[in-house]
């Protein structure tokens, strides 16, 4: 077979099972894939040999037993904020130089359990705070997506955005994600892919780099929907390690794939018109409403009335979240520590590790979040914030109350931007991209990005489908006969 | 609301980020910005809310309290930029 590392997980795992390929091929290819992108800036550390023996392990399991995991044999990237035993888990920060944990998180275990194959460690915002990569210790990844004939660099999105990268230039089957605002979806309709945050506690915390602990979820990020649901199976899971990890089965996520979705209410949020939002994303949004409502849904036109104060809420609760998190960044236990001058003391240490280590954006996050906190403001921004987001959880629980199923809405409010486009911009202008995403982590629910629709210029454009809490099965299932019906299969030119 | 330099150097402080002085005009300017932006929560009325606590209605699990781990001092130590003696290595904290 050719072009291996072209396949989904689907194809690829179909291809292992009728001995059509090994995972030492498709890992091989995948390698020399990721060798030949450097300008992508995709994958931050490289582990070839880690995955070389992944496979030939993985092809001794197939051998051995034929009931082996669907991920087995099936090489895959991983996020930066994943921590892997003995592989560099930088977040994309400085200030976790050299830092090589001493444990696995238990997303990645789980995924290795089931004989997935690492490639490496996929670049990042800085602690995953960002929507476009640039605030990355390692550099810009770079979308491999262009606008037309123009040689302009865009972004991958972010914060996951060597993952949507890696997947979009088909340099892995597959990758980890994690999302906190938008994270895997934003990026995920940047470049073309598919990406699901599950509902909030599906798949463990532990050993994830934190960022804003009630909103973080991982997920996958895949060419299909079929590959999300395999993917996802295989991520989550309840882990006593995460006290907040759900303890609920886990469903066959792929068998659920029935993509009826006749009778099926869908909910159209008058909120999500924007002000200014460009014609082509309500081309987009109408276009998906066509098809849904051909497939045999029920459109209904619903309000979430509290959407317009989910950004400002976020920007509260999740900055409020980093400060406490990241008070472990003290150049004590782990990473980068500052050099100190003579008669330096313990803060001067604390101080100058922090203003070295942490790059500006997530220094203004951890500062806003510090005010937030401070005696005097708590109650007039945190617990505010706090509030609100109870109103915006109400919003959606009183739609799903009338019979929703899901919600479908845009699922981002541009296509790529260029790199280096935003930086005059204030700071507020780069929020805005999670517009459509963010409400969905505030009420802890599960949301998929699926390509369905290019702009003008054949920059790829994404649709977002809103789940009910725990109903991840039935998600991936409308999100299916939504990439029946979009029918969406470009792919970047390769210019790399 | 507004912020002047002086209570961006106070956050910094709080938040334990160096800040040089000359850099403080700018931050005080981004924080305004970001807090107008946050301001418009005033406008919802919040009156009866309460502030969400956890996002998914489920009771922390409770675990027997003994003992489930330990005895890695050479693993919790191994990525410390200074450690000796089987300890972690600060400046004097104590005069």
């Amino acid at each position: 077979m050719s072009d291996l590392n072209k396949l989904g997980l689907a194809e690829a795992r179909d291809a292992l099972r009728s001995g059509k390929t090994s995972s030492k091929e498709l890992t091989q290819a995948c390698l020399s894939a990721i060798e030949g992108a450097g300008a992508l800036n995709a994958f931050v550390h490289h582990t070839p040999e880690i995955a070389l023996a992944q496979a030939d392990a993985a092809d001794a399991r197939l051998k051995a037993d034929k009931d082996a995991p669907a991920m087995c044999g099936l090489p895959i990237g991983i996020k930066d904020l994943f921590c892997t035993k003995g592989v560099p888990s930088q977040a994309g920060s400085r200030i976790l130089e050299g830092f090589k944990p001493e444990y696995e998180s238990t997303v990645s275990q789980n995924l290795f359990d089931a004989g997935s194959v690492m490639l490496g460690k996929l670049n990042m915002d800085e602690f995953a705070m960002g929507s476009s990569n640039e605030t990355s210790v390692y550099g810009n990844a770079v979308n491999p997506w262009r606008r037309g004939n123009e040689d302009t660099a865009l972004t991958p999105g972010g914060s996951s955005g060597g993952s949507a990268a890696a997947v979009a230039a088909d340099l892995c089957l597959a990758a980890t994600g994690t999302d906190t605002g938008g994270s895997i979806r934003q990026p995920a309709a940047f470049t073309g892919i598919t990406g699901i945050k599950p509902t909030y506690g599906r798949c463990s915390r532990w050993g994830i780099v934190a960022f804003a602990s009630s909103l973080d979820q991982a997920g996958p990020m895949t060419k299909s929907v079929r590959d999300a649901a395999i993917m996802l199976e295989a991520m989550c899971g309840h882990d006593a390690k995460d006290s907040t990890s759900a303890d609920l089965a886990v469903p066959n996520f792929e068998a659920a794939l029935t993509g009826d979705v006749r009778g099926k209410k869908i909910g159209i949020p008058k909120e999500y018109r924007m002000d200014g939002m460009p014609e082509e994303i309500e081309t987009l949004w109408q276009d998906g409403i066509a098809m849904m409502k051909d497939a045999g849904a029920e459109m209904v036109d619903i309000s979430l009335p509290h959407t317009k104060y989910a950004l400002p809420a976020y920007y509260v609760i999740a900055p409020a979240e980093a400060s406490s998190n990241l008070a472990r960044y003290d150049g004590v236990r782990y990473g980068h520590r500052a050099k100190l001058e003579q008669g330096d003391g313990i803060t001067e240490m604390y101080e100058k590790t922090r203003a070295e280590g942490f790059g500006p954006e997530v220094q203004r996050r951890v500062m806003i979040g510090t005010y937030v906190l401070s005696a005097g403001f708590y109650d007039a921004y945190y617990n505010r914030a706090r509030r609100v987001r109870t109103l915006i959880k109400k919003d959606f629980e009183d739609v799903f109350a009338q019979g929703i199923d899901c919600i479908l809405t845009p699922a981002t409010p541009s296509a790529a931007f260029g790199l280096g486009e935003m930086t005059d911009a204030d700071p507020v202008q780069m929020y805005l991209n999670d517009v459509f995403t963010v409400t969905v982590n505030l009420a802890g629910l599960p949301g998929i990005a699926v390509p369905t629709g290019q702009d003008r210029k054949g920059l790829p454009l994404g649709l977002q489908l809103i789940g009910r809490p725990w109903e991840e099965a039935d998600l991936l299932s409308s999100a299916y006969a939504l990439e029946q019906a979009a029918g969406f299969v470009a792919k970047p030119d390769k210019w790399w | 609301m507004s912020i002047d330099p002086s209570t961006a150097a106070r956050v910094a402080k709080l938040a334990r980020i160096r800040v040089e002085p000359d850099a403080l005009p700018a931050l005080a300017q981004e924080f305004n910005t970001i807090l107008g932006f946050i301001e418009q929560l005033e406008e919802v009325d919040v009156e009866g809310v309460e502030p969400m606590t956890s996002v998914t209605p489920q009771r922390l699990k409770r675990r027997e309290d003994v003992v489930t781990d330990g005895d890695q001092q050479d693993k919790v130590l191994a990525n410390a930029p200074d450690a000796r003696e089987g300890f972690f290595a600060v400046p004097k904290v104590v005069e």
